[in-house]
């Protein structure tokens, strides 16, 4: 915590970067997705429109503002106290996006701890839903449908394997990056990406097993909801943390990067570790128990 | 002195190759920042109080005068959502911005650019809230905490809302990261945690707080969208869900907002008293430590927003306890603040007259508040005026006098001209009177029985809605004063002096010229 007072390491100036209008883009982009999305939900005409004009400049912003922080950083404008900087601010939004995912988790528990048993409870029984029993998964009792729930030991537990692996290879690349061993940090490096693409094509692959043959759809009462809420954001996760993967495969491979001064990597392997953890607990409470 | 002089020689209009409109809209300096969102924050006011006023010139007379009870509800809501996160919030982080990085020694935020997208996201958040007014349906008229299931039966507007509430979320979020990271590691050598202003302190834990408790709402609004377009079941008993379990997210969030809201108040308030007072902060240590406890306790009091949603008897009684327990770090803080005027050589100056009137104001939000955690005496008053009158309590006469008490204090340092003190009394002393005509016999009209957020009401209460009412529109013209003064001050203000508070002493004041320059500590100041 004292590392900003100690006098001993302290380099003089700080890097207090240049006017920008990659915000400004980004905002507007962020506004456009907003009212496109606002129409397309509302099946008004033009909606699409807006909303791939605004990803499209969202991620034109994202690809020129990271440009400009890659060329910053190659060109040796970083030392260690902006780069303590980093480590602080991918922690914090690491653990913005734990308490985004801890929301989603909360109401997996009410769901089955709480709001499925009441409904099922006495009074309920008497006056509301007749006939409702409690038991998970459950879709609640205004479900009429049948369905089959998502089983933990095939798909997933394979899933799990893979997100594991994934996370020990890039261990190994940080390791070789650390000892200067470039061919096998690039090597390992991809294939943490390829444990990382085989894991969401299995994912859609499950996705489209539930709704073609379970019958379990985002519709599918709390159970529907919680388990596509939870493994569709957790898979958008690993989806962003595949692409700031590749963008450090090509970056390793265009030579950047040195065995102390390699911050990127250490962020996108953290958010890695922690789309793999997140993963765990969605195994879990969301398959297995 | 030498520490502060600009090594670029051109202070004053080193804007780095943008001019005009576009020096705003780039900029990456602390300063710059810091007066977007306070101006940001002032334009977010009005508009949120021309609301507060229409809702108040419609219970001016019982029966529907004005506005129909749908348009009514869209102005409640959206006064709500607009005065905590276009207005207060905002406020705070501008002080934040303009503040941190000077009272640390800091040269700057530690992520320059990332501060300017913080802010550029609020002006198109505000948009998307403003625009819902004009979709077909009009504003969500649910209340600021959009409750499900209103929420799933509201139109577009609620949309659109939902949507803001990501953008200010985000806002917020990157905001709070760059503040902790900014305390955290740009301090100057010598500025130990514990030899930082308070006001640092309080900003510390209140990002904490926002990294912790906006990514909540972030997920609870997106389940209110899925359940309003995609089919989910969230909220939806027949399908399993539970209307409660949004109000429980809400709350985990909301009751820490709460915090987020005063902690930066009781920062300015904790800079202002010892100034005035000519003496230090009286137990720094103690107020650290109950600033902290405060932020934990936050996070386990939610459910007092819930008495009477149906909770077992157990449920209220922890959190009742758990309530009443904050009222402990908070009687620290008052008496803090009263043992550093003891004895203390006073003057009244307007920022010391708003951080006093905070004093009293906020220590009587708090007392109602005590009362209200009480569950046998919350489920009488849950959802009356007395509520109103509480949490205004709170979030005006603590956090806005706070925000007035910082404007006063720091505007000659900022700018280098003094406003007008007799004009500043003059502010002071309607928003004193008539906040309290307002919001303090609000709490007569809730033990009376007056629910909130209806635009009708019995004869019986007529009096003192009249009463209320006149205040409000007193209150709102005392603001005008306040924009006159603060304009009058930049434009044509006297100069102020080196140290216009002498008893002022942290780094902003005594290592840096007034006013201070654009770029300030590019070198680390020395520290005694």
């Amino acid at each position: 915590m004292e590392q900003g007072a100690s006098t001993t390491t302290r380099q003089a100036h700080y890097h207090v970067p240049q006017p920008m209008p990659w915000p400004i883009m980004g905002s507007t982009a962020l506004f456009c997705m907003a009212l496109g999305a606002v129409f397309v939900m509302n099946a008004s005409s033009g909606g699409w429109v807006g909303l791939a004009f605004g990803v499209m400049l969202l991620l034109y912003m994202m690809f020129r503002w990271f440009g400009d922080l890659i060329r910053e950083s190659e060109g040796g404008k970083y030392g260690g106290w902006e780069d303590l900087s980093f480590r602080w601010g991918m922690s914090w939004f690491i653990f913005s996006e734990v308490m985004f995912f801890a929301g989603f988790f909360g109401a997996l528990f009410w769901a089955r701890v709480m709001s499925v048993p009441d409904l099922a409870s006495l009074e309920h029984n008497t006056y509301l839903w007749p006939g409702f029993t409690s038991h998970w998964p459950s879709a609640g009792p205004g479900f009429e449908e049948k369905f089959s729930p998502m089983g933990a030991w095939g798909i997933p537990a394979i899933n799990t394997l893979l997100l594991l692996s994934s996370g020990v290879t890039v261990t190994i690349a940080h390791w070789a990056l650390k000892e200067g061993k470039r061919a096998i940090l690039n090597l390992f490096l991809f294939f943490t990406i390829v444990l990382g693409v085989l894991f969401l094509g299995l994912q859609v692959y499950e996705y489209a097993h539930a709704y073609s043959e379970l019958n379990l759809k985002l519709s599918t009462g709390a159970y529907g909801s919680t388990f596509f809420m939870l493994t569709g954001f957790h898979g958008f996760h690993v989806t962003c943390g595949a692409i700031m993967l590749t963008v450090i495969f090509f970056r390793c491979l265009s030579g950047h990067f040195k065995p102390d001064h390699h911050f990127a990597f250490e962020g996108v392997a953290w958010y890695w570790h922690f789309v793999d953890v997140v993963w765990l607990g969605l195994f879990i409470f969301v398959y297995w128990l | 002195m030498s520490a502060v002089i600009d090594t670029h020689g051109h202070a004053h209009d080193h804007h780095g190759g943008y001019g005009g409109v576009m020096r705003w809209i780039t900029t990456t300096n602390h300063k710059d920042i810091g007066t977007l969102y306070l101006w940001f924050s002032f334009i977010m006011f009005m508009v949120g109080g021309v609301m507060a006023l229409a809702i108040r010139l419609e219970l001016f007379s019982p029966g529907i005068q004005f506005f129909n009870p749908d348009l009514f509800n869209q102005f409640t809501t959206m006064h709500g959502l607009i005065m905590v996160f276009g207005a207060i919030m905002p406020a705070f982080v501008g002080f934040a911005n303009w503040q941190i990085p000077m009272m640390i020694g800091a040269p700057d935020m530690a992520f320059a650019r990332l501060n300017n997208w913080s802010f550029w996201l609020l002006p198109f958040a505000a948009s998307l809230l403003v625009i819902s007014f004009f979709t077909p349906g009009g504003a969500p008229g649910v209340g600021w905490t959009l409750y499900a299931p209103l929420t799933v039966q509201m139109g577009v507007g609620m949309d659109l809302t939902i949507f803001a509430v990501h953008l200010l979320g985000m806002s917020s979020i990157l905001g709070s990261i760059n503040i902790i990271t900014t305390i955290l590691n740009m301090r100057a050598p010598g500025m130990n945690l514990m030899r930082m202003p308070l006001f640092c302190w309080t900003w510390l834990i209140t990002a904490y707080l926002l990294v912790a408790a906006m990514p909540v709402l972030a997920g609870a609004v997106t389940m209110s969208l899925t359940d309003r377009h995609f089919g989910t079941s969230f909220f939806n008993a027949a399908g399993g869900g539970d209307p409660v379990l949004y109000q429980h997210i809400f709350w985990f969030f909301g009751h820490p907002e709460v915090y987020i809201i005063a902690l930066p108040a009781f920062g300015v308030v904790s800079q202002v008293i010892p100034a005035f007072s000519r003496k230090p902060l009286f137990g720094y240590a103690s107020m650290v430590y109950a600033t902290s406890a405060i932020a934990i306790l936050s996070f386990i009091v939610w459910a007092h927003h819930m008495y009477t949603v149906g909770m077992p008897v157990q449920g209220q009684l922890f959190f009742m306890y758990a309530t009443t327990l904050i009222a402990i770090p908070t009687g620290v803080k008052v008496f803090n603040w009263v043992a550093t005027m003891w004895q203390g050589s006073l003057t009244f100056e307007t920022p010391m007259l708003f951080a006093i009137g905070f004093l009293f104001l906020f220590t009587l939000g708090g007392f109602t508040g005590l009362v209200l955690s009480l569950v046998p005496i919350d489920i009488q008053l849950h959802d009356t005026y007395y509520v109103v009158a509480h949490f205004h309590y709170v979030m005006v006469a603590g956090a806005l006098f706070a925000a007035f008490a910082g404007i006063y204090f720091w505007l000659p340092k900022w700018t280098g001209r003094m406003y007008d003190e007799t004009l500043g009394k003059w502010h002071f002393w309607l928003t004193m009177i008539f906040f309290n005509i307002t919001f303090f016999v609000q709490h007569f009209l809730g033990l009376a029985g007056m629910p909130r957020r209806i635009p009708d009401y019995p004869l019986m209460f007529e009096s003192w809605n009249k009463v209320s009412s006149i205040g409000a529109f007193g209150f709102g013209l005392a603001q005008l004063l306040f924009l006159y003064v603060v304009l009058k001050a930049i434009r044509s203000g006297a100069k102020a002096p080196e140290r216009p508070w002498e008893g002022a002493d942290s780094l902003e004041w005594t290592h840096l010229p007034t006013p201070v320059p654009y770029h300030t500590f590019e070198t680390p100041p020395v520290l005694k």
